[in-house]
């Protein structure tokens, strides 16, 4: 079934460049200024880094708890972190209202599956595609923060500006990983 | 027969243990605030959590007005085409490098470092890499992406769940085998020059705001 779905996206692509679709909204430099000082704001209120992936652990343990919890306890990553509502859930359910109005006050709501640059590389046929890649995109990023300890803002922003290694280490390999994968999907 | 009779027995010392202490057990969270009388209507994990929205709402809001959260941008930048993604996060470094680094000097802010751990740091970097192309999205900037209405983050979303709890499954075997290669614990710049934190501070935002200036001149966005 899932060839079925790749082959006629596999035979039709076509060559698509990022920059003939819209632009951001703000200059690139305000927004990173911004979101710098909201980084201040939440070492200080919350004495917390700004950060997303540790939610989607949170919530995996909480289901995990709910349908298998005697397996769910004992396994490692979540006796060190228990799993609850805590700060970062409640700030990336934050994140999706503020971008509603965002995209709301900025005439920018899109309300569709398929984004139209991979519409026009892979077709408008390829919905049940799109849902597996970024399903298994998802899949792969939750793996890969928690093993290298972030994610894009807990080290690529909140980790770097404190000038940890690691977290510099961790920020260029999310961007090595990412262009040769992007590259292959869409340059080739 | 025996079960229906237990169950009382057994039920009844626990049902009137909280009866006893009930004005403290169900509203435990905000028992003390209640007894002190203290003017803030939130208890500290009320607050915690009010103050994860607000700041989550603002976040999210700057995501979606700087384009971070459209999938032609995100790719774009992979695709070394399209550098908002870098400009965001290296402004957003530059300012809150220089921001909390005083604000640290002055000890209002604590530091918060995650280890330096090498094979894990890169393998489970990569890994994020490719996640991150694959779906387009980061973990934060595909909440901003459903916000604006890409219903595909949806799919990114249920992934990731799905790929933490895999995770976890693999936490002790990873904790064993890889966090110890190269485990350098909590390193950051300041180790190799502790006495100059200010300098190291600066030069490194200097440095940040060099590629800034390269970039703007060098791409088209």
């Amino acid at each position: 079934m899932i060839l079925q779905t790749l082959s006629p996206a596999l035979t039709s692509l076509a060559e698509v460049n990022p920059l003939e679709y819209s632009g951001p909204a703000w200059s690139p430099y305000l927004v990173g200024a911004l979101i710098g000082v909201l980084s201040m704001l939440t070492f200080y209120f919350s004495n917390k880094p700004l950060g997303a992936s540790t939610a989607y652990a949170r919530a995996a343990g909480m289901l995990g708890n709910l349908t298998a919890p005697h397996h769910t306890q004992r396994l490692k990553y979540f006796q060190d972190n228990p799993p609850k509502i805590g700060w970062e859930f409640m700030l990336v359910l934050g994140v999706v209202i503020g971008a509603f109005v965002a995209a709301w006050s900025g005439n920018e709501w899109t309300g569709r599956l398929l984004p139209l640059m991979w519409q026009d590389r892979f077709g408008a046929d390829s919905g049940l595609l799109r849902v597996l890649v970024a399903f298994c995109g998802g899949g792969l990023m939750a793996f890969g923060a928690r093993m290298a300890g972030g994610c894009t803002s807990g080290h690529g922003i909140s980790g770097t500006l404190q000038l940890a290694i690691g977290s510099w280490i961790a920020a260029i390999c999310f961007f090595i990983g990412g262009i040769v994968t992007a590259m292959l999907m869409y340059a080739v | 027969m025996s079960t229906t009779t237990e169950k009382p027995n057994d039920t009844a010392p626990n049902d009137t243990a909280p009866n006893d202490t009930a004005p403290n057990d169900i509203t435990a969270p905000h028992a003390k605030n209640d007894q002190d009388k203290q003017p803030k209507p939130l208890s500290a994990a009320g607050r915690s959590l009010a103050l994860g929205v607000l700041f989550g709402i603002v976040f999210g809001f700057l995501l979606q007005k700087g384009g971070v959260a459209k999938f032609h941008i995100l790719i774009g930048q992979l695709l070394l085409e399209d550098f908002t993604v870098v400009k965001v996060m290296l402004s957003a470094v530059v300012v809150g490098m220089l921001g909390i680094h005083t604000l640290h000097r002055a000890e209002m802010v604590e530091f918060h470092i995650k280890p330096t751990r090498l094979a894990s740091n890169v393998i489970g970097g990569l890994l994020f890499g490719c996640g991150f192309a694959l779906s387009a999205y980061c973990p934060g900037t595909g909440a901003a992406a459903l916000g604006q209405g890409n219903f595909d983050a949806i799919a990114m979303m249920v992934g990731m769940v799905a790929g933490s709890y895999v995770f976890a499954e693999a936490s002790s075997w990873i904790s064993r085998n890889l966090d110890p290669i190269g485990d350098k614990g909590k390193l950051t710049l300041f180790d190799f020059f502790p006495q100059n934190r200010t300098a190291v501070t600066l030069g490194s935002a200097s440095l940040l705001v060099v590629v800034l200036i390269v970039l703007e001149f060098t791409t088209t966005r």
